[in-house]
């Protein structure tokens, strides 16, 4: 690959593509305890454990280890949606939760097991909206645990904003359940304050011949951890998985997906870029894809670019590839961290412009082609604001 | 009367943990309306006073100057020496990812000129440019240098030259890895611009062959990091029946 020169130090880039003759998936066995609802099913980490092993847990303010009660204020939630969808608060019974997909790690589970009450958002069948449904996150300084239902009746097809800013200890986790032939874009953007703490797991279920396109979006938060995972409940589902993010000194940034392709004749892209700058910015991305032995068919493609533009940032970039069956169309994967290209800045600077611009360019230029992904004009142009705000405190 | 004078610089670079200097001294003067051209064999160091003039920040001056009209150009940033008029055309354009053509023409075009240029006579002066050069429009939308042949990149260097209008152009071995038909396109843009007096050119090559079509006022002969003969037209001639060999054995036992 053209970018995959110059490996700042500390930074690790690693991938394997791993065929396996019987249907014992590494990617869910190097987990420490099987997916469970139930925090008691997983032990308290101490660090070590492959999927806890990037992430500092001094920092997760509690959240793993059962000591950060829920407190009164903690976030304030409100949803704002297009006539014809339901938007309704349920308790912990009700049957429509946790049905896109399970707890893999011990926070995800304390989520499950400690939020008192859940917003389910139901798109009818066959309802096409036209504007965004939006959900507005924001953090009262407390800590809570919430859980989040979004489902799309057979053919309905639907935007969702999740914004979450202000500050906040907060583990949730949301569920996305596509009904057959439905279309659902999540836009979930993590702006939040210096201070705050987010885990989450984001589960889709996608429905036959659905399509699910989910945009990450993180640039706020002393410690941002989110499992975005993909599986679907018939052939011919696609499902796109984009993020950027922009990790600053000090922050804790990292993505952990997952698509299984458990039913044959599915497609799915992954494609995550970040930019980091400043001490101790430490951004990681598991990219994980398996092709179970049933899914014939398959299409998938994996990609994590990270731009580290100055000294002192880290990246740990891991995708895995697991394949079980060789009768797919095509799956492959990409990584690649490099520095800011110093010949792209002298190419532009020798045609007059000022470095700042130079600078705002090239960034700009290497989001580009994941903010065209987004499809919501003000939450594109507050991305690219965001962005520029980002390099000139970087310059200043 | 814009002029562009290079007197005794030295010139370093950093190579495998070593200083080594590339250029020995180099006095040159290029005045507006004027085309020099600079020929020498592989590794004289004619690049090198290329990206040197342009401020790449990979070389190191040790000596000598260099100003336009007076002004110092050692001092400028890599930006204030393009603001100030000098144009690099480069052997090698460097891609630029997710940044159209358009944008990086208008976004430099505002930077040289000083203010915006006006959208409607903008429109109207890439698109006429880049059918003199035999572009298609569609190119304007591709990203910066990203994806195109040889001959696209080199198209697109001129392209920028015609629109920016420097008082003094590098051209940086212009003519390397294009076909004739190529290079017929990219040296009538480049005698376009040399037409309306306005630009001294410093042309950089290894081949007589771009000279047919663009003829110099000067020649001068590169070796070992000087230039050690400077002739008119003529002296291309000689260099095409005889070579670079008797300079480069000089240039040893010098």
């Amino acid at each position: 690959m053209a970018e995959a020169q110059n490996i700042p130090v500390g930074s690790t880039t690693a991938g394997a593509i791993a065929v396996a003759a019987e249907a014992d998936s590494t990617v869910a066995t190097r987990m420490s305890a099987p997916p469970s609802f139930d925090v008691a099913d997983f032990p308290v980490p101490h660090g070590r454990e492959e999927e806890w092993r990037f992430t500092p847990l001094e920092r997760l303010r509690g959240l793993h280890d059962g000591t950060a009660t829920a407190t009164g204020e903690g976030v304030k939630v409100a949803v704002e949606a297009p006539e014809g969808v339901t938007v309704e608060t349920v308790g912990r019974d009700d049957a429509r939760l946790g049905r896109a997909g399970t707890p893999v790690d011990r926070v995800a589970a304390q989520a499950y097991s400690a939020f008192q009450q859940a917003s389910v958002v139901t798109v009818p069948k066959e309802t096409v909206l036209t504007e965004p449904i939006r959900i507005a996150v924001h953090g009262e300084g407390g800590v809570a645990y919430g859980h989040q239902v979004v489902e799309l009746g057979a053919f309905a097809e639907a935007v969702v904003v999740i914004d979450h800013t202000g500050d906040a200890v907060l583990a949730a986790n949301v569920d996305f359940v596509l009904g057959d032939g439905a279309k659902l874009t999540v836009v979930s953007v993590q702006d939040w304050d210096d201070k705050a703490v987010h885990v989450g797991q984001h589960n889709a279920l996608v429905g036959r011949d659905a399509s699910f396109k989910s945009v990450v979006v993180t640039f706020g938060g002393d410690l941002v951890r989110l499992h975005p995972r993909v599986t679907y409940a018939g052939p011919g589902g696609e499902a796109e998985l984009y993020g950027l993010y922009f990790t600053d000194a000090g922050q804790h940034q990292e993505h952990r997906l997952l698509v299984d392709h458990n039913v044959p004749h599915c497609k799915s892209n992954v494609a995550y870029k970040g930019a980091l700058q400043g001490d101790d910015a430490h951004a990681v991305w598991i990219g994980d894809v398996l092709i179970e032995a049933k899914a014939e068919g398959t299409d998938t493609y994996e990609m994590n670019r990270n731009l580290v533009l100055t000294d002192g940032a880290r990246v740990d970039s891991v995708p895995n590839l697991e394949i079980e069956t060789g009768e797919i169309v095509g799956a492959g994967h990409a990584s690649a961290t490099g520095r800011f290209d110093d010949e792209q800045l002298f190419y532009l600077m020798a045609r007059g412009i000022p470095e700042i611009d130079a600078r705002r360019l090239v960034v700009r230029g290497f989001f580009a082609e994941l903010v065209q992904q987004i499809g919501v004009p003000d939450i594109e142009e507050r991305l690219i604001a965001k962005i520029e705000e980002e390099l000139e405190a970087s310059v200043a | 009367m814009a002029t562009l004078e290079i007197r005794d610089l030295h010139v370093t670079v950093e190579a495998d943990n070593a200083t080594k200097e590339i250029l020995k001294g180099v006095d040159l003067t290029v005045k507006q309306g004027e085309t020099h051209a600079i020929m020498g064999p592989n590794g004289s160091g004619k690049s090198t006073l290329a990206y040197s003039l342009a401020g790449h920040p990979k070389y190191t001056i040790t000596g000598g100057t260099v100003t336009l009209d007076g002004e110092d150009v050692l001092e400028m940033s890599v930006d204030e020496r393009a603001r100030a008029g000098l144009f690099l055309a480069m052997q090698y354009p460097v891609e630029v990812p997710g940044v159209s053509v358009s944008n990086f023409l208008r976004t430099s075009a505002t930077a040289v000129r000083g203010e915006a240029p006006k959208l409607r006579t903008w429109v109207k002066e890439v698109k006429e440019a880049m059918e003199r050069l035999n572009m298609d429009p569609a190119f304007a939308e591709r990203n910066v240098n990203e994806g195109f042949s040889g001959g696209e990149k080199k198209r697109h260097e001129i392209l920028q030259l015609e629109l920016l209008k420097p008082k003094v152009a590098i051209l940086d071995e212009t003519d390397s890895g294009l076909d004739v038909d190529a290079l017929r396109v990219v040296s009538e843009g480049v005698n376009r611009v040399r037409e309306t007096g306005e630009v001294g050119t410093l042309l950089i090559t290894h081949y007589t062959r771009i000279l047919r079509y663009i003829k110099p006022d000067h020649v001068h002969v590169f070796s070992a990091g000087r230039i050690v003969e400077s002739g008119g037209a003529e002296l291309a001639d000689k260099l095409e029946e005889e070579g670079y060999e008797a300079y480069t054995k000089g240039g040893v036992s010098a």
